[in-house]
C-alpha cells in the first residue's frame, strides 16, 4: 500500500497555503494539459505575442535605451567650429562616477529618503491595514458600507490627494487647527517627510486593508474552532493561524506598495515641492535631470533606481518566498517548493 | 450574565472599529469637497460644515482661463484609448494564459506582472528624449504609449484571473457543437466574462486616470495637460496665492466620477482587486 502512485500534477498542485484541490479539479487538470498540442502552442504563441511586443516597446526598448543614454555626456560646444555640436559626447561611466561623486549628496539622500519612504510606510500601511481587515472581517453589518469606503482613498488620484493633503498640512489647514499649534508642515524638515508619510499611508493602507481582507475570507471556520477547543486565547489565535495562513496574501500586497513607494513620485512632488531635499526621492531625481535635459545623469538615476527596484523584487520573492503568479497550474517556481510538498504528500500516502 | 456584558461590549468595540475605519478614510475625501464649497472670503475657516454654501469655486474651475475643461477632456481620451488598447490585447493574452498549456508559460506571466512594478520614471526618462526628438511632445500618443507600460500587465493580470474562474465544459461544449477554438472564445466566453472586463475596464481606467508622471513629463502646453496635471498647476488671482479653493473644488470633479464607479461596482472592483491575491 505504500508509494502508491502520485499524478505529478497532483503534487506540483499541492501548496502548503492552499487547501487541496478536489479530485474533480484534478481530473480537469490532467485532461487539459494532455489535450496540449502543437496546435495550441502556436495559438498561445499568436495570442500572446501582441502583448509581448508591445511591452517589449514600451519597457524593454526605453529600459535599454536608458542604459545606453546613461553613457552619454551633454552636447558640449564644438571646438572647431563654436556652435552646439549636433551629438552627444560618449562619456562612458562618468555620469556613474558623478553620481558617486561629485553629485553623491544629492543622489544618496535621494536614495535614503526613497528608502525611508518605503520602510515607514509599508510597515505602517502593513499594520493599520491589518487592523482594518480584522474590524471589517468581523462586523457583518454594512460591510458593504465600509468596503466602499476603503475604496475612496484608493480611487482618490495621488495627485489630487497630494494637494488635498497640502491643503490640511497647510500652515493655517486643519492640520494645526487639531493639533494646537502651528507646524509649517510644507516646508523643508522632518515635518515635510512625516507629511509625505501620513498622506501616503492614508491613501494606501486600506488597500492592503482589502487584500488581506480577501486572505482572511478564505481561511475556513474550523481552523479557529478547533484551536479554540485547544484553548487558545485570541492573540495566539491571531499569532499563530490568522497570520500564518495570510501571509502569502500580505506578502504579495507588502511587495506591490513595497516597489509603488520606491518609486514615489506624485506625493512628494505636489505636497512639497520639486527640489526639496528632505522629500526628493530617486524618481524625483530622475525626472528633474531629464527635464532639465541632461538625459545621460537622468538615464543614469533611472538606472540606479531599476536596479534597486529590481534587487528588493528579488529579495522579496526569494527570501520570504512572495508568490507573484499565484495560480493553481503553474509548474513550480524553484526547486525547493516542489520537493518539500512531495516529501510531505508521501509520508501521508504512507 | 458576564458573558453577554462582554459580548456586549465586544460589539460596540467592533462598531467603534467600524466607525473609526470608515472616518479615517473619508474624513480628508470630506474636507476636500467641504473647502470647495466655501467661499474664498472664509477659505481658511475649520468648521465642519461650509456656512454659506458657496459654488464660486467651482465657477472660478470652468473659468475659460484655466482650460479646465480641455484638460478634462485630454485625461478623458488618453485614459480611454490607453484602457481600450489595453483591454484588446490584455482579452487575448489572458485566454491564453487560463486555458491554453505552452512552454514558458508561467515565466512569460511573471515578466508581464513585473513590467507594472518597475519604475515609470526609469522608461519616461528615454521615451522623454526619443518623443522629444521625433516631435512627439504635447501630443496623446506621447501620453498613450508609456501608459501602456503599466494598464497591459494589470488588464492581463486581472483578465487571467476571471477566465480562470469560468469552467472549461463551456467551451468544451461548444467546441463538441462544432464550433472552432475560436468561435467558441467569441460566442462564449467573452460574453460569459463580459462582467470580468468591465471591471477590469474599471481598474485599468482608474489607474490610467491618475497616472501623473508621464502626463507630466510629456506636455508643457496647457492645453495639453491631463486634469490632474492641470490642477497642480493652476494659478491663483496673485502670484503667490495657492488658489487651494478651486483645487479642491478641481479635485472634486476629477475624483467623483471615480467615486461613483467605486460605489457602484464596489464589489466587482473588490473581486478584481484581490482576485490574485487571496489564492
Amino acid at each position: 500500500m505504500a508509494k502508491t502512485e502520485i499524478p505529478p500534477e497532483a503534487v506540483i498542485d499541492d501548496d502548503r497555503t492552499r487547501p487541496r484541490s478536489t479530485p474533480v479539479k484534478r481530473a480537469r487538470r490532467a485532461r487539459r494539459q494532455s489535450g496540449a498540442t502543437a496546435g495550441s502552442g502556436r495559438m498561445a504563441a499568436l495570442l500572446v505575442s501582441p502583448t509581448l511586443l508591445v511591452l517589449s516597446i514600451v519597457v524593454l526598448y526605453p529600459t535599454l535605451m536608458a542604459l545606453n543614454e546613461s553613457l552619454y555626456g551633454p552636447k558640449g560646444l564644438d571646438p572647431k567650429t563654436g556652435f552646439i555640436s549636433p551629438t552627444e559626447p560618449f562619456v562612458g561611466l562618468k555620469n556613474y562616477a558623478d553620481i558617486f561623486g561629485a553629485a553623491a549628496d544629492r543622489f544618496w539622500n535621494a536614495f535614503w529618503n526613497t528608502t525611508f519612504f518605503a520602510v515607514v510606510t509599508v510597515g505602517l500601511e502593513t499594520v493599520i491595514g491589518v487592523a482594518m481587515a480584522l474590524i471589517m472581517h468581523k462586523a457583518f453589518r454594512g460591510r458593504a458600507l465600509v468596503r466602499a469606503g476603503i475604496l475612496v482613498p484608493w480611487a482618490v488620484p495621488t495627485a489630487i490627494s497630494g494637494l488635498l493633503w497640502r491643503w490640511i498640512f497647510n500652515s493655517d489647514g486643519i492640520a494645526n487647527a487639531l493639533i494646537g499649534h502651528q507646524v509649517l508642515w510644507t516646508t523643508e524638515g522632518f515635518h515635510a517627510k512625516v507629511a509625505v508619510i501620513v498622506a501616503e499611508v492614508w491613501k494606501t493602507a486600506p488597500f492592503i486593508g482589502l487584500l488581506v481582507l480577501a486572505g482572511l475570507q478564505v481561511i475556513p471556520k474550523e481552523v479557529y474552532e478547533a484551536a479554540r477547543i485547544d484553548g487558545s486565547g485570541a492573540l495566539r489565535q491571531f499569532w499563530h493561524i490568522t497570520l500564518p495562513l495570510v501571509k502569502p496574501a500580505l506578502l504579495v500586497a507588502m511587495l506591490f506598495r513595497c516597489m509603488d513607494a520606491l518609486r514615489m513620485f506624485d506625493l512628494p512632488y505636489i505636497l512639497i515641492g520639486a527640489q526639496k531635499n528632505s522629500v526628493e526621492t530617486l524618481s524625483m531625481l530622475a525626472q528633474n535631470e531629464a527635464s532639465n535635459v541632461r538625459f545621460g545623469p537622468a538615464s543614469a538615476y533611472a538606472v540606479l533606481l531599476f536596479l534597486y527596484v529590481f534587487l528588493v523584487a528579488l529579495a522579496f520573492v526569494r527570501l520570504l518566498g512572495a508568490d507573484l503568479v499565484g495560480d493553481g497550474d503553474g509548474r513550480p517556481k524553484n526547486g525547493r517548493r516542489w520537493r518539500m510538498p512531495l516529501a510531505r504528500r508521501t509520508e501521508v500516502t504512507a | 450574565m458576564t458573558t453577554t456584558i462582554t459580548a456586549k461590549w465586544r460589539t460596540g468595540l467592533l462598531y467603534a472599529g467600524v466607525v473609526a475605519v470608515v472616518a479615517y478614510c473619508l474624513a480628508p475625501f470630506y474636507w476636500m469637497l467641504v473647502s470647495s464649497l466655501r467661499r474664498t472670503s472664509d477659505i481658511f475657516d475649520t468648521s465642519l460644515f461650509p456656512a454659506p454654501v458657496s459654488f464660486e469655486n467651482y465657477r472660478a474651475v470652468f473659468d475659460p482661463a484655466q482650460g479646465f475643461t480641455r484638460a478634462l477632456l485630454n485625461s478623458l481620451v488618453v485614459a480611454g484609448i490607453t484602457t481600450a488598447l489595453a483591454l484588446l490585447l490584455a482579452t487575448f493574452t489572458a485566454y491564453a494564459m487560463a486555458r491554453l498549456e505552452f512552454r514558458y508559460k508561467r515565466l512569460i506571466l511573471t515578466l508581464i506582472i513585473a513590467t507594472s512594478m518597475f519604475p515609470v520614471v526609469s522608461i519616461v526618462v528615454p521615451l522623454l528624449k526619443l518623443f522629444t526628438d521625433i516631435g512627439w511632445i504635447n501630443t496623446y500618443q506621447a501620453m498613450i504609449v508609456p501608459s501602456m507600460s503599466f494598464a497591459l500587465p494589470l488588464a492581463v493580470w486581472n483578465l487571467t484571473t476571471f477566465f480562470r474562474q469560468m469552467p472549461d465544459e463551456l467551451e468544451h461544449a461548444a467546441m463538441v457543437d462544432g464550433c472552432t477554438r475560436g468561435q467558441a472564445f467569441r460566442k462564449v466566453i467573452i460574453p460569459l466574462a463580459a462582467p470580468g472586463i468591465v471591471t477590469t475596464a474599471i481598474i485599468t481606467f482608474i489607474a490610467a486616470w491618475n497616472e501623473f508622471l508621464i502626463a507630466l513629463s510629456m506636455t508643457n502646453k496647457p492645453g495639453m495637460q491631463t486634469a490632474p496635471v492641470a490642477i497642480s498647476k493652476f494659478t491663483g488671482a496673485t502670484t503667490y496665492e495657492t488658489p487651494f479653493g478651486s483645487q479642491m473644488a478641481a479635485g472634486v470633479l476629477v475624483t467623483i466620477p471615480l467615486v461613483v464607479m467605486v460605489l457602484l461596482f464596489q464589489r466587482r472592483i473588490v473581486a478584481g482587486l484581490t482576485a490574485g491575491a487571496a489564492k
